[in-house]
């Protein structure tokens, strides 16, 4: 892969307020892209689903840090990471399927399904006990200077 | 997050982000609400909504739980196209009415 464009890394504590801002944040990296609404929209929703999951299932009940690695190469592809050094999945593809859920009735059970439907390429990395990383890949369709 | 009540029909007006940090206190807030007025409809109202992620079909799939344990239906209204994708992934539209 080329050399990124533009890049920014930081890391958040694993509260739930976190959610909205790393929304926040990983939006307003993007807008250097000039995607459409649409794109800003998708974006934030799989960026939304994956922070979720480091918080709800990474972290469980105790704290722990989330990390936010996004870049943007030429041709306009943006590339999100978010890895968190919780529990980790014990068997991915199970985790993947639409609508299974550990976490009991108000979790839909639809994260990666969303995350998938939205970007371009998901793709997960997990170990138990080490943490998962989410990469988010998606074109944008706008022109970068 | 505001409720009307009429003839047995509850609306809820959702408003702003909902995502799993919000999604606590409107589920806390509806149950109460269902719970208090045993109503023979439900109508969870997203025309306010600004932002949903999966975590707002959690809090439809719940309501509709909770709602349905007591013989009434559930109705959504008011969801931009974006959301009403991310509900249809659930299956939901089998057991709830979209508006």
């Amino acid at each position: 892969m080329k050399k990124p464009i533009n890049d920014f890394k930081m890391n958040v504590l694993s509260k739930s307020v976190n959610e909205g801002f790393l929304r926040a944040v990983t939006s307003a990296f993007c807008s250097l892209a000039d995607p459409t609404l649409e794109e800003i929209s998708d974006i934030k929703t799989a960026v939304s689903e994956a922070v979720t999951n480091a918080i709800v299932h990474g972290y469980k009940e105790k704290q722990g840090r989330i990390y936010i690695d996004a870049a943007l190469y030429p041709d306009n592809i943006i590339k999100i990471k978010i890895r968190d050094k919780g529990c980790g999945i014990e068997d991915v593809q199970k985790a993947m399927e639409p609508l299974f859920t550990t976490a009991g009735d108000d979790r839909s059970g639809l994260g990666f399904s969303v995350m998938e439907s939205f970007t371009d390429k998901l793709s997960v990395r997990s170990a138990p006990n080490k943490g998962t990383v989410v990469t988010l890949t998606k074109k944008i369709s706008g022109k970068c200077e | 997050m505001q409720t009307v009540i009429a003839d047995k029909s509850l609306t809820v007006f959702l408003s702003g982000e909902i995502d799993h940090h919000t999604a606590g206190r409107i589920r806390e807030k509806a149950d109460s609400e269902i719970i208090k007025y045993s109503p023979k409809e439900l109508i969870l109202d997203f025309s306010d909504v600004t932002f949903m992620d999966s975590s707002g079909v959690g809090l439809v799939i719940g309501r509709y739980k909770l709602a349905s344990n007591n013989g009434c239906k559930t109705v959504v209204t008011g969801l931009k196209e974006r959301d009403k994708k991310i509900l249809m992934m659930s299956g939901l539209q089998n057991k709830i009415e979209f508006r």
